[in-house]
């Protein structure tokens, strides 16, 4: 016990400690927070999405649809799983674990605080491209597999629309991985760790170092990660009224939700970099311009008043169901989650509580973000043509990601820094 | 990126000569049991539905998927080249986004020297991209 509090004052990653316990216990618990993110994200992304189109969404499974992902899970793996007669079935076997594997260990550098990661290498971000980018060899796999024609059409779509954002992607990288040498040292990093630091000593987020190009850079790469992730408005490989469902149309069962479970895996692996890589990481907003006790003292409350304000919506949905016999059930169980999540806002107000879980509060917020954004584009981008979206990507992306990249080094190599 | 994995290793045996910030096996070995737990995710799962799932399958049901009428063809057949040829792009593309990496870690030291040398390499490479352009390999229609 005193070892682990001993861990948790640490200033070092649970891969730097040396000590494998702590670090699975670590690795465990980052699955079990994706997993908890993932069946958020099921819920949010029907309800926003049918509110968006004037609907109601998932109404009938606990109260307000809360517990439809968990019913959907079940269903799915009581379901028959169906392997094509002419599938290869080794590859058709290994592809949705590929993607889930890749989708999954880009967590590995991911930090979620100064000393939230599960390692710091010191070559973070390229680790992140390179596992990030493995994930086209389970697509093209489940396409090949699959022996059908929409699934290989669906596959060859998906990987040549990943390659080709991913260069523009790498563009935008590299221009962050510039910023860092900004720095008053000079010393740039690969680290996913030190690049959150480096927008500390710079008291900036690099969205906004030398303005518009640290914007620009983070344009692209926040276009190139919805394409990555094969999302709307670039969702073609599973355009619906073309290719039924793209690469996964022959999966089915708990096959196919590996899949599912992938694609939202990444885009929160994606958020996360995008977040680290540009939007301070664990830092919290304002953190030099409102600097001192007072402002860290206001700031410090957000996530228990985060809660307080969930609380509030779930008892106005409580008191707000239906007087019906039929809705007893329904509103006790909202009425117990709203005192779940009171419970929880109280749990951070305790000090100790409260001090460690700044920094992973700002990240999650941060990401939460743009989790949301891709439901909205989802919800109001119409679906891009495949000529389109291979022009965006060499003929637009790329030469803007290049234009970006030389002034962000020209800059500084000739001393002359905004 | 599929090249990172040469990188990877590069930097990989850096470690091991202590020419890196921190110690190479420590560090490493909590993402060899990171992707072992995400291994055993799918494979646990699968093992479970397995278990728990009806399995009835029939010749109609295993036929693949094309909206109800009898499959047309073997999806072996041939496709567009234009998937190769964006595969092509990609690697030449790919392997220069690997190549600015170390360079931008060291941009700030290399100053204006580091800089003009990365224009140049850059500039080959714009130069074939505009020929590239202009000979329509991008074009998609």
């Amino acid at each position: 016990m005193q070892q682990f509090l001993n861990y948790l004052n640490s200033t070092q990653t649970p891969g730097e400690t040396g000590n494998f316990a702590w670090a699975t216990i670590y690795i465990l618990i980052i699955f079990g927070g994706i997993s908890v993110a993932v069946i958020a994200m099921n819920w949010l992304e029907r309800k926003v999405l049918a509110h968006m189109q004037v609907r109601l969404g998932p109404m009938r499974v606990g109260p307000h649809g809360l517990l439809q992902p968990i019913a959907d899970a079940l269903k799915l793996l009581i379901k028959e799983d169906i392997m094509p007669a002419e599938a290869d079935r080794l590859m058709f076997w290994m592809a949705p674990v590929i993607v889930v594997i890749t989708a999954f260990t880009v967590f590995i550098v991911i930090p979620f605080g100064p000393t939230h990661a599960v390692t710091d290498m010191n070559i973070g971000v390229l680790f992140m491209l390179g596992v990030s980018s493995l994930g086209v060899l389970g697509i093209i796999m489940a396409g090949w597999a699959s022996n059908s024609h929409y699934p290989l059409l669906g596959a060859l779509r998906s990987s040549s629309q990943m390659v080709s954002y991913e260069i523009a992607m790498g563009m935008a990288v590299i221009s962050a991985i510039l910023m860092t040498t900004l720095t008053a040292d000079g010393a740039g990093t690969l680290s996913m760790i030190q690049i959150v630091q480096a927008q500390d000593k710079q008291q900036m987020w690099f969205l906004f170092r030398m303005f518009p190009f640290g914007f620009l850079a983070f344009f692209i790469f926040a276009i190139a990660m919805v394409a990555e992730t094969n999302r709307a408005p670039f969702d073609l490989p599973e355009a619906e009224s073309e290719l039924v469902a793209g690469f996964h149309t022959e999966y089915s069962g708990f096959r196919w939700s590996l899949f599912f479970l992938a694609e939202y895996a990444a885009m929160l692996a994606v958020s996360s970099i995008a977040v680290t890589l540009w939007m301070g990481g664990w830092m919290r907003p304002f953190s030099h311009w409102l600097a001192g006790d007072t402002w860290d003292a206001f700031f410090s409350f957000f996530p228990a008043a985060t809660f307080f304000l969930l609380f509030v919506v779930a008892l106005a949905g409580t008191v707000r169901m239906p007087k019906h016999a039929a809705f007893k059930i329904q509103k006790a169980g909202l009425g117990a989650f709203a005192l779940v999540l009171g419970g929880i806002g109280v749990l951070l107000l305790i000090p100790p509580v409260k001090d460690r879980i700044q920094d992973i509060y700002w990240f999650v917020a941060k990401v939460s973000v743009f989790m949301y954004a891709y439901i909205w584009y989802r919800g109001t981008f119409p679906r891009y043509r495949f000529d389109q979206l291979m022009k965006l990507g060499w003929k637009v992306m790329i030469p803007v990601g290049i234009a970006v990249l030389i002034v962000v080094a020209a800059a500084p190599a000739f001393n002359f820094v905004w | 990126m599929r090249l990172t994995a040469l990188y990877l290793f590069a930097s990989f045996s850096d470690f091991q000569q202590g020419r890196g910030s921190v110690q190479m096996p420590e560090n490493y070995v909590p993402a060899f049991i990171f992707i072992a737990v995400a291994l055993a995710i799918p494979v646990v799962t699968l093992a479970i539905a397995k278990a728990v799932r009806p399995d009835n399958p029939f010749g109609t049901k295993l036929m693949p998927y094309e909206c109800g009428v009898d499959p047309e063809g073997s999806a072996r057949g041939r496709y567009t080249v234009r998937f190769y040829i964006v595969a092509i792009l990609f690697v030449v593309f790919d392997v220069e986004t690997i190549f600015l990496f170390p360079w931008a870690v060291q941009a700030r030291t290399l100053k204006a020297f580091g800089f003009i040398e990365m224009m140049v390499f850059l500039a080959i490479l714009i130069v074939g991209y505009i020929w590239i352009w202009k000979k329509g390999a991008l074009e998609w229609v």
